[in-house]
């Protein structure tokens, strides 16, 4: 029995009020779809890098290393004089000549002698890699065409994202290259950025929030900086290459505190991608950090005012404790774009090819993001191999990053 | 306006306006409280009085947009003078909030932080302690200070806030609807401990309820929009309370009095 009447002018029907019930899914399917369609993609974009990561190589080596092998001992276990012979042997007088140089091999050690067999005398080179997805599913027909196109080679089920990945640097061989360079350049940029943008960001914040009137002025700036926060990326490299690589070269390039030679000084350092990026966030993190400050409730700023604190005083002792976590939060989040940043670094001049670790701020740098690109453009298959596992590293390290957010925020969250 | 003994007051408003922008929310007040007493502000929402009571210890300047006109006269100064530091008249003249607002910090902490920020060197246990005491609240918190203030009951955080207030030894405490947030037995402690606190400090409390300002106060003050159109808050009647409460002098009084508006 239905409870609905004619009540004055309220005309309550069963058949108005399932209607009303129907717009009501309706609203609730579309909102299903667009979730559901989030997470599709975010899956096929998984899905993508990691069917790239992972799969079949042809791996032909140069020398076959069983060939290498003295009196039955295998290569790996040999002794460091054994190696180095193996090595004379094996390369040209004049290449020889050229590791003696950069290093004298008297010097180097049974695992670095190692690491050279296997780039210059056995030299495995992928002919072509399958990905895990053809790799799992026509396992026969790459088995036909290893047979007919490269009989020589050996087919291996590889993992480009491995340990020796992130351990190595780069190399012209994807086969050996590795991302350490890219992950020691991410990690410095990062730092200056967050060094540069994290004290001047929150400042900026605090004094906007807490200490500006309400006037034309501050609604001037206070409207700039939100815009500042939808500009593209480019425009940011365009800045820094034109201020902190040309205009500030000479501090940027360390000339300027006797850390460089000024004749090769140029300013694509770690220096000015690290202040680039920290300008790029730099809005991000006012604006979070504002909102943050916003959130603490009006009555804890008049109940520290109104014993007699100055404003100074309750921002330090009730308004930055209470807005830390959303502060740090923001930060962090601001941050994790900033680490996939690519054009920017592109255009103040990451290196193409770098085979130094970064040793401070005035060293030339590429960046995880950068390297994938650098990657991604050559023409070997193997490269966009190596470009994906490059991604899953990226991936890790923004999930720590985002991981680090939450934790912080846990930590620091109270109840006001 | 006022039936003052002598004339000689914890604080005066003299012709004091406040206004929000262009809009005059309080009109030309001329308020004498006496010392070591309670006075009660009344009257209808809306009429100015939470303002007024903000005006008197230098707060409502915190709100942009907010100025006043006139004088508040404490301590032989107008408060509104330029060379008067308002972080000190605020130090001086201490307020309750109408919600309870404990620092989000340890129990000692909420009543030690305004006596250390204004340069207490004494004994801090001593000083929390002795406060507390004097806030009716040292027997239910004393073996859990460093708890946070906001894990409190609301009358609990309520006296807190006030044990809060009196730490920095302030010589009058606003109240602003101390009790509004409060069931009937916590707003009965707080009545019986601002009767307490009455021997030592002058107590002002804005207050919705007539049988709260009729038990707890010594002068009343009645405030209503002015009659002639503009809304502006303005002060219709002040003097003791019995008076008050049993032959007021304008029949707008009685009628707010007596529950016919308001």
């Amino acid at each position: 029995m239905s409870i609905l009447r004619k009540r004055g002018d309220f005309v309550e029907s069963e058949q108005q009020l399932a209607r009303r019930h129907a717009r009501g899914r309706v609203v609730l399917s579309v909102f299903q779809l667009a979730t559901l369609i989030g997470v599709i993609v975010l899956v096929v974009l998984l899905l993508t890098i990691i069917k790239n990561s992972f799969g079949y190589s042809a791996v032909q080596n140069e020398v076959d290393p069983e060939s290498l092998a003295v009196n039955g001992i295998p290569l790996e276990s040999l002794t460091k004089s054994q190696l180095a012979t193996i090595l004379q042997a094996n390369v040209s007088a004049g290449l020889f000549a050229r590791f003696e140089h950069d290093q004298p091999i008297a010097e180097r050690d049974a695992a670095n002698i190692y690491d050279l067999i296997q780039e210059h005398v056995i030299a495995p080179e992928v002919e072509e890699s399958w990905n895990l997805y053809d790799s799992l599913t026509k396992k026969d027909q790459i088995l036909v065409l290893m047979n007919e196109q490269y009989p020589d080679a050996e087919l291996q089920f590889l993992s480009w994202v491995n340990w020796d990945f992130v351990r190595s640097q780069q190399s012209s061989h994807p086969e050996i290259a590795g991302v350490r360079t890219a992950i020691l350049g991410s990690l410095w940029t990062i730092s200056i950025a967050i060094f540069f943008s994290l004290p001047v960001g929150v400042a900026a914040a605090v004094y906007l929030q807490e200490y500006a009137r309400d006037n034309f002025l501050n609604r001037i700036i206070q409207t700039n900086i939100n815009n500042l926060a939808g500009v593209p990326s480019i425009i940011y490299g365009i800045l820094g290459l034109a201020i902190f690589v040309r205009a500030f070269g000479a501090f940027t390039s360390g000339v300027a505190f006797g850390a460089a030679d000024s004749s090769t000084a140029n300013g694509r350092t770690i220096l000015s991608a690290g202040l680039t990026l920290g300008v790029l966030v730099l809005p991000l993190i006012i604006i979070n950090a504002q909102e943050a400050i916003k959130a603490v409730p009006n009555s804890l700023r008049e109940a520290g005012l109104g014993l007699g604190a100055s404003r100074w005083e309750t921002v330090w002792a009730h308004v930055l404790p209470n807005s830390i976590a959303g502060i740090l939060t923001g930060s962090i989040l601001a941050v994790s774009r900033a680490i996939g940043e690519t054009a920017p670094l592109v255009v103040i001049g990451a290196s193409t090819f770098i085979q130094v670790d970064p040793d401070g701020p005035f060293s030339k740098f590429t960046t995880l993001p950068a390297q994938i690109y650098q990657w991604t453009v050559r023409p070997q298959g193997a490269f966009h191999n190596i470009a994906a596992a490059a991604s899953l590293v990226l991936l890790v390290l923004l999930l720590a990053l985002n991981a680090t957010a939450i934790v912080l925020r846990n930590k620091y969250s109270r109840r006001l | 306006m006022a039936n003052s003994s002598n004339g000689n007051y914890a604080i005066k408003a003299d012709k004091l306006s406040v206004y929000y922008g262009e809009f005059r929310a309080v009109r030309e007040v001329d308020l004498g409280i006496e010392p070591r007493r309670i006075t009660a502000i009344i009257g209808p929402s809306g009429c100015g009085k939470s303002t007024v009571l903000r005006a008197l210890k230098s707060l409502c300047e915190l709100i942009p947009s907010v100025h006043t006109e006139g004088k508040v006269v404490f301590g032989g100064r107008n408060i509104y003078e330029l060379d008067v530091d308002p972080v000190e008249v605020r130090r001086r003249i201490g307020m309750v909030f109408q919600k309870p607002n404990p620092f989000p910090k340890s129990i000692y902490e909420n009543v030690a932080w305004g006596a250390r920020i204004n340069g207490f060197k004494g004994d801090m246990d001593e000083l929390v302690e002795s406060t507390l005491k004097s806030a009716a609240l040292w027997d239910e918190v004393h073996d859990k200070l460093d708890q946070s203030g906001t894990s409190l009951s609301g009358g609990q955080q309520q006296r807190l806030c006030i044990a809060r207030a009196i730490a920095v030894k302030p010589d009058i405490i606003l109240m602003d609807e101390p009790c509004s947030a409060l069931d009937p037995i916590a707003t009965l402690r707080i009545e019986e401990l601002m009767h307490d606190l009455a021997k030592d400090y002058t107590i002002i409390i804005v207050t919705h309820n007539m049988q709260q300002a009729a038990r707890v106060s010594d002068f009343t003050a009645f405030f209503s929009l002015s009659e002639d159109g503009k809304r502006a808050g303005t002060l219709m009647e002040y003097g003791e309370t019995k008076h008050m409460f049993t032959r007021p002098e304008k029949k707008i009084t009685e009628d707010y009095i007596t529950g016919r508006f308001g």
